[in-house]
């Protein structure tokens, strides 16, 4: 699926709790548990996000032209919104990563998650996943 | 609901009526503010004083001789007076407008350390205090060579005397502890503590950006060399701020920022200075902030600093009590003398969690570090969730609190 397809399929899915704010959180915490989990190894210090509040562990790598991210996150909210970003671009090229708009958040309602004042290290998390993108690209090349 | 207290009747509705946005609803439901510790609210008397200065008052301080310059000169020292009264302080000159807490905090560290400090030199703070009471001290320490010591804290997160007596010595130049924990909300023995340092000549700094909110501060009494705060926090403007200091040390202090409104003299080489209070104030100030600070000083006498201790106390306890019921929950700072700040974690639930659903819920506290990573790694956690209440907080809304967590517990756990 290509990210807009999965970003529309992400907003519909929240559609369905319309302005039920615990069912929406409630799923965002169960998408916490379905997270694909760094391993262990890479959950160092180096891989950590700077967020100020919840800590959030990022790796990547890449298999056959694809980027494959895997993470985990102390907070279990942010652990769901990171579940959810991995869903929408894992597994795609670095051009598409690097091209991904993550318009689903503002469209979810989770657009407060995105505020830097928020300081949960999200948008940290976007810039890292888009420059890991950056580095596969120019290794192609 | 009336509150009868010691001296008059404390009419909590009618205080909440003071404050505009205590009747402004945050997703969809009435807002519960348990944030004061961050930044108070502002009450109609202050709004209306900040407001008044813009549109009728605006001029700069100091320097016209037309008709709004003087008048706004003279409503700006009255406010001078006002702090002075409110401190009591000796003499008007002692108190400095700055921007806040940290930028007195940075006056007195970098005027009284190039002066004062050198080589080998120690300066004394606590584990408790704010990330604002230890920065500038530490790179006041890397610039001149001098060392940080640090009086550590007991179980209940109160300071240890015993130490800190131990760490008073010869080399040490100044100390500079907080009046109250923002994050703990223990109070500090700061009056036993001056008088100890002041045994062997040590002058003594106290961050009372926390203190001033919830009780009467008396820098004569305490015998207090410099102290600090921060209007916002005394439910006046932010970007305005206090820093008294007895006389004697500021005459001798040189000048922190140099520029405009603090010179007698100058000439390309040499330039003499204004004398006290102008001698720190360079640059047009924060005068509708002053103004400001005033109008909220004023406010809270008027209520009372007795009676909003006898309140606050109440909530307090009234507060601990509940919390303490829910399964799971420690609070963080059990110290015998605490104001109205409760800090507390759950078991299994990281703060952020829980603060982000106490937000949909209409309840704004505060989560995380509080700018006091060196005590939360004291403690081995990741930071706390704070309710840090004032004298327009009620026993509802300790409630809606407490209910708040209990669906938070049940929804992350």
């Amino acid at each position: 699926m290509k990210i807009a397809e999965i970003e529309q399929e992400i907003i519909e899915e929240f559609e369905l709790f319309g302005d039920d704010w615990e069912g929406k959180y409630e799923h965002l915490i169960d998408l916490a548990k379905s997270i694909p989990m760094i391993d262990t190894q890479y959950k160092t210090d180096d891989r950590l996000i700077k967020g100020c509040q919840s800590k959030v562990w990022l790796h990547s790598r890449l298999k056959d032209g694809k980027v494959i991210f895997t993470a985990d996150s102390d907070a279990i909210i942010t652990k769901g919104i990171v579940a959810l970003m991995i869903r929408v671009i894992s597994e795609h090229t670095a051009d598409e990563i690097i091209n991904a708009q993550f318009e689903f958040i503002n469209k979810i309602g989770l657009i407060e998650h995105l505020s830097p004042t928020r300081s949960n290290g999200l948008i940290s998390m976007i810039k890292q996943m888009k420059m890991d993108a950056v580095v596969y690209k120019q290794m192609k090349l | 609901m009336i509150i009868k207290t010691i001296n008059s009747t404390f009419n909590i509705q009618k205080i909440r009526q003071d404050f505009p946005i205590l009747s402004e609803k945050v997703n969809g439901k009435p807002l519960v503010y348990m944030d004061s510790g961050s930044t108070a609210q502002k009450p109609t008397q202050v709004i209306d004083a900040v407001s008044n200065y813009y549109q009728k008052q605006n001029s700069n301080i100091h320097r016209g001789v037309h008709h709004l310059s003087q008048e706004i000169t003279i409503a700006y020292e009255k406010a001078r007076a006002t702090v002075q009264n409110h401190l009591n302080a000796e003499v008007p000159q002692e108190i400095i407008f700055t921007s806040g807490t940290t930028d007195s905090i940075n006056l007195v560290a970098s005027s009284f350390g190039r002066k004062y400090i050198n080589k080998g030199d120690e300066i004394i703070i606590s584990e408790m205090e704010h990330h604002s009471n230890i920065l500038p001290w530490q790179m006041l320490c890397e610039e001149r060579g001098a060392v940080l010591k640090v009086i550590p804290i007991n179980d209940e997160g109160e300071l240890r005397l015993d130490e800190y007596k131990n760490l008073l010595c010869s080399k040490t130049k100044i100390v500079a502890v907080t009046h109250v924990s923002n994050t703990l909300g223990t109070i500090n023995p700061v009056k036993e503590m001056i008088a100890l340092a002041h045994e062997q000549n040590i002058p003594v700094l106290i961050d009372g950006a926390q203190a001033v909110t919830h009780m009467k501060v008396d820098v004569q009494d305490l015998d207090a060399d410099f102290y600090c705060f921060s209007g916002h926090k005394l439910f006046g403007p932010t970007g305005v701020g206090i820093l008294y200091g007895k006389e004697k040390w500021l005459n001798e202090m040189p000048p922190y920022k140099v520029g405009g409104g603090i010179i007698k003299t100058v000439t390309f080489e040499k330039t003499t200075y204004a004398d006290l209070p102008l001698k720190f104030e360079a640059g047009t100030p924060h005068i509708a902030g002053g103004i400001g600070l005033a109008a909220a000083i004023d406010y809270i006498n008027d209520i009372g600093l007795e009676e909003i201790g006898a309140y606050e106390h109440e909530i307090l306890e009234y507060a601990t009590l509940k919390l303490t019921a829910i399964e799971g929950l420690r609070i963080i700072g059990t110290a015998k003398d605490k104001a109205s700040v409760i800090s507390f974690v759950i078991d299994g639930l990281h703060p952020f969690d829980v603060g982000t659903i106490l937000d949909k819920q209409g309840i704004a506290v505060r989560t995380g570090h509080h700018c006091t990573q060196p005590l939360m790694e004291l403690f081995g956690i990741p930071g706390t969730i704070r309710a840090s209440m004032v004298f327009h907080n009620t026993k509802e809304e300790i409630d809606v609190l407490v209910n708040g967590i209990q669906k938070a517990i049940k929804m992350l756990k």
